[in-house]
């Protein structure tokens, strides 16, 4: 649609405006609030220019964490964080890849009850069985380590569900014409079904990254010691108390650091993600 | 190289849903055969099983003298080529064609030089190392027959390969066939609903319907002498006029119809629609009184290009040499 009315255009670039500001404007306080001592955080009102602590800030974080509440440093619990949104997805994608070319390429007794199965799942996600799974990790002895941390999160309905609708979308003379080739189901799998899929992993590990990387609920309920305390958590974990007693330069600058590895993964697959969201190569 | 027999191959779904009722025929090494039938008829069905992606619910199927009922299709020894050409999208045109070849296990020259070879017979040589979304078509066709080829198999298999490409293409690609099949002699399957497909390609052809071979002979046997009323109405275009004579039907193809004076006449159609096609001109009309009955039969004729065709009455003559009978309630052929 083409159309010249330049008091709309304004309008519409001014509410565009707003919401950017909207959304920028806090992440710029954060930044500004993690290159400040805490003497200039604490004056009222806050200064809206970065300061000159920034290096210290960081290197504070990176290397011994804050002095009050947790002191876990920032780059151990960045490398947790790592270990838990890389795990996660890798594993996800793995199972769930597998799980998808059983239920679309072989008829098996009770096929569509166990897709149904796994389906269902997606009605119980973490917060739900969060009691009975923390039972059992507990039990298992996987408190504070990095299986716990991930095992239970790596089962996903919702990328199984995702690969057996990319599965269906593909003709059924492929697989036929790998079986005339004479190419065994797996190496169907492997050398056919794999490379056609990679743009719906790229696109599921981001989303998947960020899933992992955004953990709360519970990896705070199964981290008590502060050598495996992912990103998220260590922020929470700073925060002790009330509004004065907390070092905020440093929880910001924690903060800053949480969100850039999500925010980079985004911006450096994100051809490949919009390409697996909105186009096959079939 | 090998034969195809055919005996007695039946397929059922279940007990009560057959889907093929028993075809029998032998097939000449080297021979070419054209499955034709309107969809539905099980030609795709059969040519599966031939493949070894159906089973075989009864009868036999040998390739050469070996029995492969119970072989996976990798062990026939067959190539297929598939409607929707069905290659590897990820894969450049010289390893979908090289990708079965590695499955065997042979060699890295051995499998350059037969892809090679096969480029050059199909003039791919070009686009060996572009992705199948690349090309066009006619193209892609190509790419899948010559997957086919570098396997050098005892039988080739056709499902519908051509009805995906447009028409100019498809006349194109229906020569390169031909001249494929008379420079590699190889033993061919060749499914289609297309009867001009059908004739031009086939050295026998098996007329299916609903799952039973209908006819199976040359092409112009089965359109000189039809056995039954579904062959006669499925070959020819238009189809063969069938005409209610002394409770039998009279079979006569529209070309065999002259124009011809009132008083000589021996049938007479009341002209309703004219198709002139440059070449020739059909026209259709119903036989019997003005004004139409509509159980009468509907009659085709073709008319030569300088008839003067207009719509109403017109007096109609044959020879009786280019007569058919059929019987009315199963449809069989009877010789005079």
């Amino acid at each position: 649609m083409v159309e010249n009315r330049p008091w709309l255009t304004f309008l519409s670039h001014a509410v565009l405006l707003l919401g950017v500001l909207a959304v920028a404007f806090p992440l710029y306080v954060t930044f500004v609030a993690s290159t400040l001592s805490l003497e200039q955080i604490m004056q009222a009102p806050m200064p809206l220019w970065p300061g000159d602590q920034l290096v210290e800030n960081y290197s504070q974080v990176l290397t011994a964490g804050s002095t009050k509440g947790s002191k876990a440093a920032a780059s151990s619990m960045l490398v947790n964080s790592l270990v838990m949104a890389l795990v996660i997805p890798l594993g996800k994608i793995a199972i769930s890849v597998i799980s998808a070319f059983a239920i679309v390429y072989f008829r098996f007794p009770l096929r569509m009850f166990f897709f149904w199965m796994i389906f269902v799942t997606l009605m119980l996600p973490v917060e739900v069985r969060i009691i009975p799974t923390f039972k059992v990790i507990a039990d298992l002895g996987m408190l504070n380590t990095y299986a716990g941390l991930t095992v239970p999160l790596i089962a996903s309905a919702t990328a199984t569900f995702l690969f057996r609708q990319f599965f269906m979308t593909i003709p059924d003379e492929l697989a036929e014409a790998a079986r005339v080739d004479g190419a065994s189901p797996m190496r169907f799998f492997v050398d056919v079904l794999l490379p056609l899929s990679k743009t719906t992993m790229a696109a599921l590990f981001v989303i998947q990254f960020i899933y992992g990387w955004n953990q709360y609920l519970w990896p705070l309920l199964i981290t008590t010691d502060e050598s495996m305390y992912t990103t998220v958590i260590g922020i929470k974990r700073m925060i002790v108390g009330s509004d004065a007693a907390n070092e905020w330069n440093l929880i910001m600058a924690t903060a800053i650091l949480a969100m850039l590895p999500p925010a980079l993964v985004v911006m450096l697959m994100q051809k490949w993600f919009v390409k697996g969201l909105v186009e096959t190569e079939k | 190289m090998a034969g195809l027999s055919l005996r007695d191959v039946r397929k059922s779904y279940t007990p009560e849903l057959q889907v093929i009722h028993g075809v029998s025929m032998e097939i000449k090494d080297g021979e070419f055969i054209v499955i034709l039938g309107p969809s539905g008829c099980g030609k795709s069905t059969l040519l599966r099983m031939v493949a070894g992606l159906e089973t075989i619910t009864a009868g036999e199927i040998a390739i050469g003298d070996r029995v492969v009922n119970n072989l996976e299709p990798k062990d026939r020894d067959i190539a297929m080529v598939f409607q929707n050409y069905a290659l590897y999208p990820h894969m450049s045109v010289y390893d979908n064609m090289a990708y079965g070849l590695r499955i065997r296990g042979l060699s890295r020259a051995e499998i350059e030089t037969r892809v090679q070879k096969a480029a050059a017979i199909l003039e791919l040589a070009r686009f060996l190392q572009r992705r199948p979304r690349e090309l066009s078509g006619g193209q892609r066709q190509r790419v899948a027959m010559g997957r086919a080829i570098v396997r050098e198999p005892q039988v080739f298999l056709f499902d519908e390969p051509l009805s995906n490409l447009d028409a100019k293409l498809r006349v194109q690609m229906r020569g390169e066939l031909q001249a494929l099949h008379r420079r590699l002699g190889t033993t061919s399957l060749f499914v289609t609903h297309d009867q001009v497909e059908a004739m031009t390609l086939a050295q026998r052809m098996i007329v299916m319907n609903g799952g039973r071979a209908e006819q199976i002979g040359a092409p112009l046997e089965v359109y000189a002498k039809p056995a039954t009323t579904f062959v006669a109405s499925f070959i020819g275009s238009p189809p063969m006029n069938l005409i209610p004579r002394n409770g039998k039907l009279l079979g006569v193809r529209p070309e065999h119809l002259e124009p011809c004076a009132a008083s000589d006449a021996m049938l007479t159609i009341d002209v309703d629609l004219i198709e002139p096609l440059g070449a020739d001109i059909i026209v259709y009309g119903h036989e019997g009184k003005p004004g139409g009955d509509d159980s009468s039969a509907r009659i085709a004729a073709r008319l030569p290009a300088d008839a003067q065709a207009h719509a109403g009455k017109l007096p109609l003559r044959y020879a009786p040499a280019n007569l058919h009978w059929y019987d009315p309630a199963s449809g069989k052929r009877i010789e005079p």
